[in-house]
């Protein structure tokens, strides 16, 4: 008998879905003035709840707001003051794990396992990092003048962490924020503003709007907004970047990558195998610094390939919910599209294709976690971000050739470097051009660690003390 | 190519990877069918072991009983897969375990530093051969591998696998002296090239005894030896693994890395005396659905 | 009968080269009375192209030098400008229509600014980077690294102290530049090259184009190969607001237009606007 583990679903019996839900502004739930749309639940296309669109209008409403609140109240306020309120909030997250936990899966169809485990405990640590600081800015390197009211746009891979990213810093600096989610996954930003009320936040400090894209250009665009921050596509930072010319807002971009894993002769081999797993399975490889492109030495390539094709074996496909799933449900049909059509440009370019056996579900949205070898750099599945479950093997024969390989990309936010050798190790990580580069681990995160990218991954760090930068006056 | 050529070959073990793997392995949630499998599954992989100065014939005897029968109550309950005692302690256990099919596993080498002439440690394993044993649990000369001694080491185990004749012969590496990860590996293959038929992490006589990571560096190592010379040896955790939520934690990396072909009492044991107890208090917790105290398990 | 003078042509610095315009054109360099100064290049949007791959060329060899020696090339450079000093002075003062005793203040500060940068290189990676204490057993470190390739519009007032003040912090902080010139104040510029090109800096580190903003401006905004574009010369804010659009096709870093006081004390802010801050983690374990 083989060992086969029967489900264990997490209770989604601790989260309490409305049907239907407005926008936050000025510490109140108000009604969008546009058209509600749905949110689904990714791995059953069950429709979640309806979500109210913010118009130009309500976007509006929630900068004013949100400029009442900054000019009365927040930067007003001592910093020590405000770090307690952040305080507040990074323990009432750690209290409420669980439930926010459950709503992140249910509404993105990321693994129990990693918004348990992963993305939950960083919202809260981000929390009560910045918090720190709110009293210290003077300590920054970028003084403790802030800029006023900060836009910020999110993704939908890691939803509520993006919004700790996001607001937890510009907080602290002592701005207030309109932040909007993204239309797939809006609803533990609308619980996170429950959070804001029963931290008893001032009115107006953090306000939350929904919609899409046009709610998302009101806001950026918005006359009274002094800062921008997005994460999301390199296309659509471009877009941000050149419609932001001309004004004097502030702009910070958390964009794509096609990152390189680089395993040379001498790794540490089962680590390494791990390393390339969760570099590009982690959330379903719908992760921006994804190790989306493996380089490895050509003279182990088949003892990398035997051991990645046993570890991809384990990966148990399913149920977001289930204690067991490692690979969750892809977040939306549209996605599930792109990742599908580039896949299958890489079929069509002749590189080689495996999966493990694994059955998918019926309804909802997935990927099986797949692997290509045979791609070479001309390869479009070596050059775009998938954003999904899927790598791609390449080979090389001298570190030179990693290297040249591994930064020839418009793209730049990380990398990572497989060995046991030291001074290589210290080479290669100067080499590679990237903002993050994980050396002997991979797609690791820390509120202490600046994370952002080079050339077309975007510019502005989010983390550490250069987090602060972003959303403090002075340039430093 | 020379030994040390060999091992100092083998690929590193990155500590915090290894410990992290061990963490996500942790995270897998067994319930209800699969974990009464997962328990019986475990007893039956127990080696019951005594090895204490003060062992008598009467301990032993009625150590050999709870190998064979568990659960007295219960006899759908598996019997162990072996009784494991000092040399001297065989005869005794032979004669109780009779035809049952429990085997009969003893420490021989000068058990357990193996600090003695090879003279002694053959006539040991000679002596417990003998007696009846059908396992070895030898230990190999941690002082010889951490001088880089490794063809001493090899020699050793080599010799100790020919006077077992027909007894198989597990491999202590006693891991909590080998301090690093990247050792248990070398001495993981270097046991396996020696002829070992099992390896084994620990005496239990020296903290830390078993844990996952070095567990899980040793069934890495017997997944890649079956793969490169097409022999399969098997793993045994032994000391400080006491609770039934360890153990199945052990048996879903037994699953995961070296895959379904170990999850077999020919292929890995746990050595351990008070394990079995809360095996069975668990297994009764899943028959009767309520919780079972230490008065209704035995105590031998 | 007295000597004929001997004069000067003014020609681009491209890889450490002297080139005319591949265009062949020139325009005249003015006085700040109006009266004949020389004829200098005008450079193309060629002559940018083939600068910033001078420039690309550069960069890695240039990135990778130790600080201490990028130190000492910059501070060489302020020791052979020192001696060019007088010649500095008859420009800039005939440029800027300076006093002499202005243009020599002027000449000065731009002196000591070459030597206020030499000094940055082996102290950037201690006042801006970070050992970072995350929470498990790794090792993390944050530097700044140089960003790549940056265009550079001079500013268009201030010839000598103004263009030291936007290539010195850029090259300090390890990148390759392709700079445009004052339009009508270019001389000062080209003394300048020929500084760079005596002192110890290697050839691409440093290009100086004379010619319009305006024209070869847009060139740069949209090239792909250049990482990051400074518009501090460029006036007209209409063109700088259409290069900061475009500069956003390959996502450059963009450092807006405007007018500094040269003479006061420049801070860091133009050498972190051009450094990339790379992390690095490690696990820790035996």
């Amino acid at each position: 008998m083989k060992f086969e583990y029967a489900p264990a679903p997490e209770s989604a019996s601790i989260v309490d879905i409305k049907s239907s839900y407005g926008l936050f502004i000025d510490g109140e739930f108000v009604d969008g003035r546009g058209t509600a749309f749905k949110t689904v639940n990714p791995a059953t296309e069950e429709t979640l709840a309806e979500i109210s669109e913010a118009t130009a209008d309500d976007v509006d409403a929630a900068v004013r707001a949100a400029r009442r609140a900054y000019e009365d109240v927040w930067s007003a306020m001592p910093g020590r003051e405000r770090a307690k309120y952040l305080y507040r909030i990074a323990r009432i997250m750690a209290e409420r794990s669980r439930e926010f936990a459950v709503l992140e899966t249910i509404d993105n169809g990321k693994p129990i396992r990693e918004s348990r485990d992963v993305d939950l405990p960083l919202v809260s640590q981000w929390f009560f990092y910045y918090a720190g600081w709110a009293d210290k800015l003077e300590h920054s390197g970028f003084g403790s003048t802030p800029l006023g009211v900060a836009g910020q746009v999110i993704p939908w891979n890691f939803p509520l962490m993006m919004l700790a990213w996001k607001i937890a810093p510009a907080l602290a600096a002592g701005n207030t924020v309109v932040l909007k989610p993204a239309e797939t996954t809006p609803l533990t930003a609308l619980l996170f503003a429950e959070v804001c009320q029963q931290a008893e936040l001032p009115p107006g400090v953090v306000n939350i709007v929904t919609g899409a894209g046009a709610t998302g250009q009101a806001l950026i665009e918005h006359p009274d907004v002094d800062k921008v921050a997005f994460t999301g596509s390199t296309a659509v930072g471009k877009q941000i970047a050149r419609s932001l010319a001309g004004t004097k807002k502030r702009l910070t971009l958390e964009l794509g990558g096609k990152g390189a894993n680089i395993v040379f002769d001498d790794a540490p081999l089962d680590e390494a195998v791990e390393g390339i797993v969760t570099g590009v399975f982690f959330n379903q490889g719908q992760v921006c610094c994804a190790g989306s492109r493996l380089l490895v030495q050509e003279s182990i390539l088949d003892a990398v390939m035997e051991r990645l094709k046993d570890r991809m074996s384990t990966l148990r496909l399913g149920d977001p919910l289930d204690k067991n799933t490692d690979i969750g449900a892809i977040n939306s049909a549209r996605q599930l599209a792109r990742i599908t059509d580039l896949a299958s440009a890489g079929d069509a370019e002749g590189a080689e294709r495996w999966s493990p056996s694994c059955a998918l579900p019926e309804s909802g949205f997935w990927y099986a976690p797949t692997v290509f070898t045979g791609v070479t750099q001309a390869h479009r599945i070596a050059q775009e971000e998938i954003f999904g479950p899927v790598l791609s093997v390449l080979t090389f024969r001298t570190p030179a050739e990693a290297v040249e390989k591994a930064n020839n990309t418009p793209y730049g936010l990380s990398a990572g470097v497989w060995t046991d050798k030291g001074s290589r190790i210290l080479a290669m990580t100067s080499q590679l051009r990237a903002g993050v580069v994980w050396a002997n681990t991979f797609n690791k995160f820390d509120p202490a660690s600046p994370f952002g990218g080079y050339q077309e991954s975007g510019y502005g760090r989010e983390g550490g003390r250069h987090g602060l930068g972003a959303y403090l006056k002075e340039v430093r | 190519m020379s030994l040390r050529t060999t091992l100092e070959g083998l690929p590193g073990v990155d500590r915090v990877g290894a410990e992290a793997r061990v963490a996500g392995l942790g995270t897998r949630s067994i319930k209800t069918t699969a974990k009464a499998w997962a328990i019986d599954l475990a007893i039956s992989m127990v080696d019951l072991t005594t090895l204490e100065g003060s062992d008598t014939p009467g301990k032993v005897r009625a150590l050999a009983a709870k190998a064979q029968r568990p659960d007295p109550t219960d006899l759908t309950c598996p019997s162990v897969a072996a009784v494991c005692v000092y040399p001297d302690m065989v005869a005794p256990v032979v004669d109780a375990l009779g035809d049952s099919g429990v085997h009969i596993a003893s420490v021989a080498t000068a058990f357990p530093s193996g600090r003695s002439s090879l003279a002694i440690k053959l006539a040991d394993t000679a002596y417990a051969v003998a007696a009846g044993a059908d396992e070895i649990d030898m230990v190999i000369d941690r002082g010889a591998f951490l001088a880089g001694d490794y063809d001493t080491v090899f020699d050793q185990i080599a010799a100790v696998k020919e006077a077992c004749g027909t007894a198989h012969l597990k491999v202590i590496c006693e891991t909590g002296e080998l301090a690093t990860y990247d050792n248990v590996r070398r001495a993981s293959w270097l046991a396996m090239l020696a002829g070992a038929d099992f390896i084994k992490t620990s005496t239990g006589k020296v903290q830390p005894a078993a844990t996952m990571p070095v567990t899980l560096v040793m069934l890495e190592a017997v997944r890649d030896f079956r793969r490169e010379t097409g022999r399969q040896v098997g793993v045994k955790p032994a000391g400080g693994i006491r609770t039934s939520k360890d153990a199945i934690k052990y048996l879903v990396m037994v699953n995961e890395v070296a895959g379904d072909d170990w999850l077999d009492p020919a292929w890995f044991r746990f050595g351990a005396s008070t394990l079995l107890n809360d095996l069975l208090l668990q297994r009764q917790k899943l028959s009767t659905g309520h919780y079972s105290g230490p008065d209704y398990v035995t105590l031998d | 009968m007295d000597r004929v003078d001997v004069r000067k042509t003014y020609k681009l610095f491209i890889g450490g080269a002297f080139p005319r315009s591949e265009s062949g054109r020139t325009y005249e360099a003015l006085d700040s009375s109006g009266d004949f100064l020389a004829n200098v290049c005008k450079a193309s949007r060629k002559d940018a192209r083939d600068a910033v791959v001078a420039a690309r060329k550069a960069f890695p060899g240039w990135a990778a030098r130790t600080p201490y020696n990028k130190g000492q090339i910059l501070y060489r450079v302020a020791e052979v400008l020192e001696g060019r000093r007088d010649q500095l002075v008859t420009e800039v003062s005939a440029a800027e229509g300076l006093s002499a005793a202005e243009a020599h203040a002027i000449v000065d500060a731009a002196v000591d600014r070459w030597v206020w940068y030499a000094g940055w290189p082996d102290k950037l990676d201690a006042v801006l980077g970070n050992a970072n204490p995350v929470s498990g057993p790794y090792f993390n470190l944050s530097t700044p690294e140089p960003t790549g390739v940056v265009a550079i519009a001079a500013p268009q007032d201030s010839s000598l102290l103004g263009l030291t003040s936007v290539i010195a912090p850029a090259i300090a902080a390890g990148n390759t530049v392709v700079v445009v010139t004052s339009y009508d104040r270019p001389l000062p510029a080209v003394t300048l090259a020929e500084v760079l090109a005596t002192s110890d800096i290697p050839g691409g580190v440093v290009n100086i184009l004379t010619g319009d903003i305006g024209e070869i401006g847009p060139w740069l905004a949209t090239h792909l190969d250049v990482n990051a574009l400074d518009l501090t010369g460029v006036v007209d804010a209409s063109a700088a607001t259409a290069m900061t659009a475009d500069a956003s096709g390959n996502l450059k870093r963009v450092l807006a237009p405007g007018r500094d006081d040269w003479a006061a004390d420049p801070g860091t802010a133009r050498m972190t606007a051009l450094l990339e801050i790379k992390t690095v983690w490690h696990p820790i374990g035996v």
